[in-house]
């Protein structure tokens, strides 16, 4: 029964929110948004709990059930993401509620969009429906994509066109693959199809079909060679935007490219599909951190170690295929804790970076001089967030690349350590230049703006939350392997 | 060289789609589906509360999808005024005085207004229904529009910003007032379907061609108030 | 061999010309066009498809009226910012004076 009323207030608080924004200026919206996200963030945990404790269950929308109605499948990992998702994105809101100037009019349209945004990530977490997800992604781009295009001159408008292009062309490729598996089976749950696959004779059809859905998420997810159009549009976005698309966005459209491959990809996939999308995911790594390295401008710093990071995600693909199931668990495992990591990262260095842009005035890296003397606080935590980002032990991001570590190793697949370790040093070496930009001297005196404190505070929580991640990653990894027929606590 | 790759790789690209495409295609329609979701459909019609199907998936079956799509309406419609400019609405040179036009209009309007009407009603049991009749109806704005009458709920106010989330937050109010009353998010309650139904199809068609009406309009733009070159 | 399969394969060409539209050209509107082609493309095989065997089937037609209103929104979202792009930059493609690694939407 509490279920019950914990998945209509899941569903029904971001978009009542944002309504009721659309009518208020942003001033107002600032208040109204605070309370909502502690309601949303609430029954986010609360949802998880009781997921916890009693396991995942279905959820047919308006009573219905699956193959006629739509399902929503409220496992251990959607209600782990849907938790992020909660801490995450109230905490970018709750900077974006004193970064942005109340003064601008086109802001009151910053809170709309950002509870419609979180509604699409909710949708994607839990959607069990091929032609939901459709439509949940789209909910998300368009809502991303007016995001960065807000009040924004000409750069701004020319990298949310490109975004807009890049996102509508993913969703398209993906919608022709759904059209292509209706055609074959005449359903759309994602369940249903897996089970029909394995007595499916003809295979050409569902093939294709998955090879247009997974391009197209991979376009939407950046991976290297797609990713032209996420470091404009990350880079010229308001910070606590591009924390929220770095963060949450990107991961979406991948964990929709993750959950097909782990239902159907036994049957659709083969080896060399796997070593494709896993050497691309390679290739992601080394060549964004290379670039991130060469960067003149903070934030493009930021949005090109996003490419890398997202890089690792892929090697999801080829350690769950056709390898021993300890060493697809591993990978599935190294894979949510990457996610999770990650997010909090990246949205702890994009607000953070948000702040130094705010205090030198300057965008440019090395705009930075004498930060650390200054305003060594600011560059705390984006120093801890570059920590997790490394991959240095205790963070999530080290548990997370041992946990693929392992499974490289456990699946005999060795190539990926060199990946592995290659992509760490080199993002040792971004977060090093931001630092050794920040030391260099400067004239003695202090000419910097000083961000309000609640401005720096909140970077720092997201930081440590990312580096204290694999203290407790046992609870969690355990929280997330429920699946819906596994209930009952562990 | 360069300009015949530039033309060529695209064109192989496409090309190889098509025929994969094809290939899949004659693959799939030579086998049975092995879901019959028709005949599924078929069954539950009775309890769906209007006769045709169709509408009966948009609004009752997969509801949800059509929530999230009037989202999505609502979400262009909230970018494109933000990035309109009041003084943009009220350009002269997008004025016309043809007395053609005025004359079409009095004639149009009218019967526009009627084709929209009888669109949502037909949804019912024939083709039609909500946001076909909110196309029509949006047709007649832009028509009034350009006929130079100025249409003054659509200056970027409180009135417009009601009425592009009014269909939405209809529709969201009856999703979640049944999952207060003790059933999922979205099923409505025994007995009440139809009329439900039709209250949300209303009130959606007048938000859909608020929300088209409000893209035409902002879709021109003049240097009036243009946004500097802020940067975070 | 069914007349709605027709629709189907005819989908598959319009997706085809569609993408290489969506690759080869620069000008922003045309672009959009093209994007629009795969989208009926995508919107005939789906309809198309799904009845192939036994007579019409409500679902493809209600995914498909709500797939056109999506694409709808995404479409006119763009315009209205091609317009703005174009009246701040005078440009008509992404690509007219930029200096980083472009594919981006292009690919």
């Amino acid at each position: 029964m509490i279920t019950a009323w914990l998945m209509a207030g899941l569903l029904f608080t971001p978009l009542a929110w944002a309504v009721l924004c659309l009518l208020l200026d942003f001033s107002r919206g600032r208040l109204v948004s605070c309370l909502g996200i502690t309601v949303q963030v609430l029954v986010s945990l609360g949802l998880w709990v009781a997921v916890a404790r009693e396991g995942g269950f279905l959820y047919g929308l308006g009573g219905w059930e699956a193959p006629l109605g739509i399902e929503l499948r409220v496992d251990g990992l959607a209600v782990t993401f849907i938790l992020l998702t909660a801490i995450v994105a109230g905490a970018c809101g709750l900077h974006a509620s004193v970064y942005l100037a109340p003064d601008n009019a086109w802001y009151r349209y910053f809170w709309p969009l950002f509870w419609f945004l979180w509604a699409g990530l909710n949708g994607v977490w839990l959607g069990g429906d091929l032609f939901n997800l459709y439509v949940g992604l789209e909910l998300l781009s368009l809502s991303a994509v007016g995001l960065v295009a807000l009040g924004g001159g000409i750069n701004a408008l020319r990298a949310s066109l490109r975004y807009l292009l890049a996102a509508l062309l993913g969703s398209m490729a993906y919608l022709l693959g759904v059209a292509l598996m209706y055609g074959q089976f005449g359903t759309l749950s994602i369940a249903g199809i897996a089970s029909l696959l394995p007595e499916t004779q003809a295979l050409v059809g569902p093939g294709m079909a998955m090879a247009l859905m997974l391009s197209g998420l991979a376009l939407k997810t950046a991976l290297f060679p797609l990713h032209g159009w996420l470091p404009p549009a990350h880079g010229i976005a308001k910070s606590p935007v591009s924390a929220l698309l770095s963060a949450l966005v990107v991961k979406a459209s991948f964990y929709i490219a993750a959950r097909l491959w782990l239902e159907f990809g036994h049957e659709l996939g083969s080896t060399a599909v796997a070593q494709l999308i896993g050497g691309l995911g390679g290739a992601a790594v080394i060549w964004g951190s290379w670039l991130a390295c060469r960067q003149s401008q903070l934030k493009q710093v930021v949005a090109y170690s996003s490419v890398a990071q997202i890089g690792y995600l892929f090697l999801l693909f080829p350690l769950t295929f056709a390898v021993s199931d300890t060493a697809s668990l591993q990978a599935q495992q190294g894979m949510t804790l990457q996610v999770v990591s990650h997010a909090l990262a990246k949205a702890a260095m994009f607000l953070a970076a948000g702040n130094l842009i705010l205090a030198t005035g300057s965008h440019q890296v090395a705009g930075l001089a004498g930060v650390s003397h200054f305003l060594p606080f600011s560059l705390f935590s984006f120093g801890l967030a570059g920590v997790s980002l490394m991959g240095m032990p205790p963070s999530g991001g080290f548990a997370a690349k041992w946990m693929l570590l392992q499974a490289s190793l456990a699946s005999g697949q060795w190539w990926w350590i060199v990946v592995l370790v290659a992509g760490s040093l080199l993002s040792a070496a971004y977060v090093f230049r931001i630092y050794q930009a920040s030391f260099v001297a400067k004239t003695g005196v202090d000419d910097f703006y000083h961000p309000p404190g609640s401005l720096e505070v909140i970077p720092l929580l997201l930081a440590l939350m990312s580096l204290g991640l694999a203290l407790v990653a046992e609870p969690l990894l355990s929280v997330m392997a429920l699946s819906l027929e596994t209930g009952g606590a562990p | 060289m360069k300009r015949i790759l530039a033309v060529t790789l695209p064109l192989l690209a496409s090309m190889a789609l098509v025929l994969l495409l094809g290939a899949s295609l004659w693959s799939i329609a030579g086998s049975q589906t092995p879901v019959n979701l028709p005949e599924l459909l078929a069954g539950k019609m009775n309890e769906s509360g209007v006769n045709h199907p169709v509408t009966a998936v948009l609004l009752n079956f997969r509801s949800y999808d059509t929530l999230l799509e009037i989202a999505v309406l609502v979400i262009a419609g909230i970018t494109g005024i933000s990035m309109a400019r009041t003084a943009s609405l009220e350009d002269p040179e997008l004025r016309t005085s043809d007395s053609l036009l005025y004359a079409l209009q009095r004639w149009f309007i009218p019967l526009m207004l009627l084709l929209a009407g009888y669109l949502l009603w037909a949804g019912a049991d024939r083709p039609g229904g909500a946001f076909q009749a909110g196309a029509v109806l949006a047709g007649c704005g832009v028509l009034m529009r350009l006929g130079g009458i100025p249409l003054g709920f659509l200056r970027p106010g409180l009135l417009l910003r009601v009425g592009l989330g009014l269909g939405f937050a209809v529709f969201l109010l009856v999703a979640v007032l049944s999952a207060m009353a003790g059933e999922a998010f979205l099923a409505y309650p025994p007995g009440m379907t139809k009329p439900l139904i039709i209250t949300i199809e209303t009130v959606l068609t007048f938000s859909i061609a608020m929300v088209l009406l409000a893209l035409f309009v902002s879709a021109p733009v003049n240097d009036a108030g243009a946004p500097g070159e802020d940067d975070s | 061999m069914t007349p709605s399969l027709l629709y189907a394969f005819a989908g598959a060409g319009l997706c085809g010309i569609g993408m290489f539209g969506f690759i080869q050209l620069r000008h922003l509107l045309r672009k959009l066009l093209a994007f629009n082609l795969i989208g009926s493309g995508t919107f005939l095989v789906l309809v198309g498809l799904a009845q192939h065997g036994q007579g019409p089937d409500a679902v493809p037609q209600a995914l498909v009226l709500t797939g056109i209103v999506v694409s709808i929104a995404a479409t006119a979202l763009a315009i209205v910012l091609i317009r703005r792009y174009f009246h701040l930059s005078g440009h008509t493609s992404l690509e007219a004076d930029d200096s980083d690694s472009g594919q981006g939407g292009a690919e």
